[in-house]
């Protein structure tokens, strides 16, 4: 790709023209050669949205949640960008991908941009590309990026290293002290929302959550607040809605979304990085025919040696390169 | 073209609710390694073509059993043709008369699948046409 | 059914005969598979003997027919008596046209009538919105009014043909629009028979025309339970169907034990709005497929009788009146290809053979044009024809139950009884059917089941004739029947005209107190039929109840 194409790439997506934040988003997914150039020509344009995560376990209605959120910041005039992960089969490399369906009527509306991922190579955690696409909604001025993340493993904490505003879905019923304490949640979460309250339990959920809040060590931030909603009659979003404002601005006004900010992209260059070593490496160890395993075996080298041994090697090779 | 993943959009059109065929087909092509967007029942052409581009899909799987396809798929055809999305490879299938089909495709429609058909006939044509 | 030692006996030869002449065979010709299993994947035995049966207590288990546990049938006399009522489910276009095709199949023998609606009907909109543009009269008929039903029945005496409707959502409506022309016709509620579908569970499920959120959409039909106890003794109430659960994929077990689960959820409903279970079980009725393994499909059909007979008497202390499940039938359209179509009629035959071995109440047999368009009349005739050969050459009509004591099918009916069994108490576990379909359960097993299937065909684990094997050159030129496109035109028109003719002033009272009352829980069936007979469309009445209610969508499960 030319220089200009990127250029005019990116304008395409300042004026937020849906096919090409979509191509984008697909060139940063892929890997494209040229995705490493767009990013840093958006850089420029990012930072300016308030970006929310939603997380919680699978069928929890993050989905329904964020159809519902969506719907209320269109009552309030913002922009909205979606980024909605599902996992990807270790099995086959597909995916499928349906949270969608949870936000048939948003489709249309131009102020609004949803994109489907599938967690592709990332390990349970949010897929790389969610960055990417993040600062492509971004540098599109959307008002709010929404990331929904497939709940499970990893991601749950990956996504407070990317979020302004990490809420954290929970429901009645699924073995309600288990989530609470699970992977520290409650340590991550800055809205913990109690959905599905119009079954029978939810109450229970909140008082569960707030004893392990009241049980938990302090931490610096602010401790997180607890909240329900019935995602699927639309109650309690609204006020959902006023709380994720209110966190956004109070952390602003603290500091806390300096912070944030820092470690988001402290996160990027590592993962950055990290992409880069494993890309090198694993060319290699993946190589049969190169004997490194023989010597292993045979006790010439260790696998401390070996990883030095690679390390020089790929030095050698960036200054090269 | 894209050197990625396939991704494709399995889209149900109109009122229909026959879904057990699109639900099948998002599964064979998931196990064949593509990324499957499925929308759910009763879209609109518009959605389908809106959902279409944000999600940049290779190719657009309509199914549909309810017989409205000479109503619903020109205005789909036409949506795509002016949202420049022209290049997305449109394949359909269901309960499609034979002698519809040349109509549909001479709309664009690069191919019909109708009852009967090995879902890894679809999927051999989609990697046939868009790579990878 | 055998003593003790008869039955040590019977081991120990079938153990020689094993060891002898079935290894001798078998180290000769080999049999063609490793296992066999029916149609849902269950293990079938090489041949079945007294031991397959020796659990079974014929008065506990079997009994006779017309009694508790009604395995062996609904009716102590069965088709010896009257023989099932043969339904062929139809409707495209106009009512005009479809009146046409009801007198046609009447005129052939048919005995009973069954409608099938355009998609709009079924999901609540007139002909005229936006949303219908293409779909209307397309796969049913089209109705906007009470006029359009009018026009449908025109010419047949509703008081002695019993019409079923397969109609969910809006069943109260067209319920009210059938008492509404009865009267015209000079016919009370009371004199009417036939059936509404009316199951919204199963729409969420597996065929997707819901149009309300579920609460408000069990309300409607125990609503209507309540209305036709007092009011419609000789109408079913609803037609609790696991049909559609297995044409979306699911196993015969699976069909009875979903659908049981669903009846379970209905009856609870109705308990709960403080109906005595008495008053309205016996009018509870049922619909199942007729899929293409014939034996298992007997016993799918004697072991739904005998477990839902249980239930009612377990859970509910309902009497055995309540406890008798009666039955609708309709062959599997999913086995149906669109290769070679004639040998669609002999696929028919084999599925409509086991239902009426089964002890259906009624029967749709399928066409043989099924997977390419909605039959012509000269397909339908000979699905109905099928059935009367049945009836009346085959011979399986004149005794009851013919198939009982086999100790494959006795086995084989435990054996689905205690899996749907299992399946109930899953969903139990979730909290009823209304949760376990909520959280996706049930759709995600008829999915797992549907691509299990198409794998197995693909593979060619399974054979279909025509399709994987046994292919011949199509010939191309069928005759399909094909619905004109100026319908939609025309009901646009015919809606028009009622518009300006109707009077506007009690339409709208009418439509203002249909919605107060959805606020209060008065029952619904009043104020529908008021609204109906002020000619408010079908898609204002529904409309007045979305404003209400609000439109839901179903979970959907991938
Ligand atoms: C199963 C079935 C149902 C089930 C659906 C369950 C479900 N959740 O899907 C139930 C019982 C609910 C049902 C209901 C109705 N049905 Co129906 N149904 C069928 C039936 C028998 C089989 C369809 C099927 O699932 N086959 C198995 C799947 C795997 O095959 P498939 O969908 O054809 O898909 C294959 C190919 O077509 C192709 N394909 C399909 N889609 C796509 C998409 C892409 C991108 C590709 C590449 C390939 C592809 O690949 C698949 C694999 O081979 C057909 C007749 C038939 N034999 O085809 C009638 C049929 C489709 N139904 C019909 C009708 C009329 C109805 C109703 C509208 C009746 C009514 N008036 O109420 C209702 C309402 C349904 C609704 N809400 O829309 C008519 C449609 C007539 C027409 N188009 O002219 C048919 C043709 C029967 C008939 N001859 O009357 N139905
Ligand atoms: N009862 C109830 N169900 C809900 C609510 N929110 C979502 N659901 C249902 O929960 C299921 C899963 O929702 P989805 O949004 O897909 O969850 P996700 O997997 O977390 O994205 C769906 O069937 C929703 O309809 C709610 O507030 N109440
Ligand atoms: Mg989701």
């Amino acid at each position: 790709m030319e220089r200009c194409e990127i250029d005019a790439m990116i304008s395409g997506i300042r004026d937020n023209r849906p096919g090409t934040l979509a191509r984008a988003i697909s060139m940063i997914e892929d890997e494209e050669p040229d995705s490493a150039h767009l990013l840093e020509g958006l850089h420029p344009f990012t930072g300016g949205s308030h970006v929310v995560g939603i997380t919680g376990p699978p069928g929890s209605g993050k989905s329904t949640l964020t159809d519902r959120i969506t719907k209320h910041l269109r009552k309030r005039s913002k922009s909205v960008g979606v980024v909605a992960v599902d996992p990807t089969s270790p099995f086959s490399g597909g995916a499928l991908l349906g949270d969608r369906t949870r936000m048939g009527d948003l489709a249309t509306d131009p102020e609004v941009f949803i994109r489907s991922m599938g967690t592709r190579g990332s390990l349970g955690g949010l897929s790389r590309a969610v960055y990417g696409a993040i600062k492509v909604l971004e540098a599109a001025a959307k008002d709010v990026i929404l990331v929904e993340t497939v709940g499970v493993g990893q991601s749950e904490v990956d996504i407070a290293r990317v979020a302004d505003t990490v809420v954290v879905v929970f429901v009645p019923g699924l073995g309600d002290d288990v989530q609470a304490i699970k992977a520290g949640i409650t340590e991550i979460g800055d809205l913990l929302v109690v959905n599905k309250a119009d079954l029978p339990g939810a109450s229970r959920v909140e008082s569960v959550l707030e004893s392990t809040l009241n049980l938990a060590p302090p931490r610096e931030e602010p401790a997180p607040k607890i909240a329900s909603a019935s995602a699927e009659r639309d109650e309690g979003v609204e006020e959902l809605l006023d709380l994720i404002e209110e966190h956004r601005n109070l952390a602003r006004e603290s500091g806390l979304l300096e912070l944030r900010r820092r470690m988001r992209a402290r996160a990027e260059i590592t993962a950055i990085l990290a992409r880069r070593v494993s890309r090198h490496t694993e060319g290699y160890l993946s190589d049969g025919d190169n004997g490194w395993y023989r010597r292993l075996t045979r006790g010439e080298v260790s696998p401390g040696e070996l990883a030095e041994e690679l390390w020089s090697k790929l030095l050698g090779q960036e200054s090269e390169g | 073209m894209s050197e990625g993943r396939i991704r494709v959009l399995i889209a149900k059109p109109g009122l229909d609710g026959h879904d057990r065929g699109a639900k099948v087909l998002a599964r064979a092509m998931r196990d064949a390694g593509f990324e499957v967007i499925y929308t759910g029942l009763r879209q609109t052409p518009d959605q389908i073509v809106s959902a279409a581009v944000q999600e940049d899909v290779d190719v657009i799987g309509l199914s549909i059993l309810s017989g409205a396809h000479n109503h619903l798929f020109p205005r789909i055809m036409q949506l795509l043709e002016e949202a420049g999305a022209e290049h997305i490879l449109v394949i359909a299938g269901g309960v499609i008369p034979e002698e519809d089909i040349p109509a549909l495709e001479k709309l664009g429609v690069s191919r019909v699948f109708t009852p009967g058909t090995p879902t890894s006939e679809a999927i051999g044509f989609i990697r046939e046409r868009v790579g990878a | 059914m055998f003593d003790e030692k008869k039955l040590r006996e019977i081991e120990e030869q079938k153990r020689k005969w094993e060891e002898g002449p079935v290894a001798k065979t078998i180290g000769r010709f080999p049999e063609m598979k490793e296992e066999f299993t029916t149609l849902s994947g269950y293990p079938v035995e090489r041949t079945y003997t007294p031991e397959h049966i020796a659990d079974i207590d014929y008065e506990k288990d079997l009994g006779f027919p017309g009694e508790f546990p009604f395995t062996r049938g609904a009716q102590p006399t069965m088709y010896r008596g009257r023989l099932w009522t043969m339904r062929q489910y139809a409707g495209f276009g106009s009512a005009e046209e479809s009146n046409a095709r009801y007198k046609y199949l009447l005129e052939q023998g048919q005995t009973g009538l069954s409608v099938a609606f355009d998609l709009p009907t079924q999901i609540g909109y007139d002909s005229d919105e936006p949303i219908s543009a293409g779909e209307v009269g397309k796969v049913g008929v089209a109705i906007d009014s009470v006029r359009d039903v009018q026009t449908l029945f025109d010419g047949i005496p509703l008081d002695k043909v019993s019409t079923s409707m397969t109609i969910n959502a809006p069943a109260s409506i067209l319920l009210a629009m059938y008492v509404a022309i009865g009267e015209q016709g000079g016919h009370g509620p009371d004199a009417l028979s036939g059936t509404i579908q009316n199951d919204i569970l199963k729409e969420y499920v597996a065929r997707g025309t819901y149009i309300f959120p579920p609460e408000p959409s069990m309300r409607l039909i125990t609503d209507i339970f309540a209305y036709c106890s007092q009011h419609m003794p000789n109408f079913n109430t609803i037609s609790i169907s696991g049909y559609h659960m297995r044409e979306a994929g699911c196993t015969a077990a699976q069909e009875v034990g979903f659908t049981l689960a669903n009846a379970i959820a209905y009856v609870d409903a109705a308990v709960e709005a403080g109906l005595e279970v008495d008053s309205f079980a016996p009018r509870l009725s049922f619909f199942f497929a007729a899929q293409s393994d014939l034996l298992e499909e007997v016993a799918k059909f004697r072991a739904a009788r005998r477990l839902w007979a249980r239930i009612m008497r377990e859970r509910y202390g309902a009497s055995d009146k309540s406890a008798r499940l009666r039955f609708h039938t309709q062959t599997a359209g999913c086995t149906l290809t669109a290769q070679q179509p004639d040998n669609n009629i002999v696929r028919v035959t084999l599925q409509a053979l086991a239902a009426v071995l089964g002890g259906t109440q009624s029967l749709h047999t399928n066409s043989r044009d099924e997977a390419l368009a909605l039959p012509t009349e000269d397909s339908v005739r000979i699905a109905l024809r099928t059935q009367q050969i049945l009836a009346h050459e085959s011979g399986v009509a004149d005794t009851v139950d013919p198939l009982a004591g086999s100790f494959y099918v006795e086995r084989l009916t435990d054996d689905v009884e205690e899996a749907a069994r299992e399946y109930i108490r899953e969903i139990d576990d979730r909290g009823g059917a209304p949760a376990a379909i909520e959280e996706g359960y049930i759709q995600r097993q008829i999915q797992e089941s549907a691509y299990d299937h198409q794998k197995a065909v693909e593979s060619e684990e399974r054979v279909v004739v025509g399709v994987n094997r046994f292919r011949t050159e199509e010939k191309k030129a069928w005759d399909l029947l094909r619905v004109d496109p100026a319908i939609e035109e025309r009901q646009r028109e015919k809606l028009e005209n009622l518009k300006a003719s109707r009077d506007a002033a009690r339409v709208e009272t009418a439509l203002e107190e249909l919605a107060g009352a959805a606020s209060t829980d008065a029952n619904l069936m009043h104020p529908i039929l008021e609204a109906v007979r002020s000619e408010a469309t079908l898609g204002e009445i529904s409309g007045a109840m979305r404003s209400v209610f609000g439109e839901y969508r179903a979970p959907i499960v991938l």
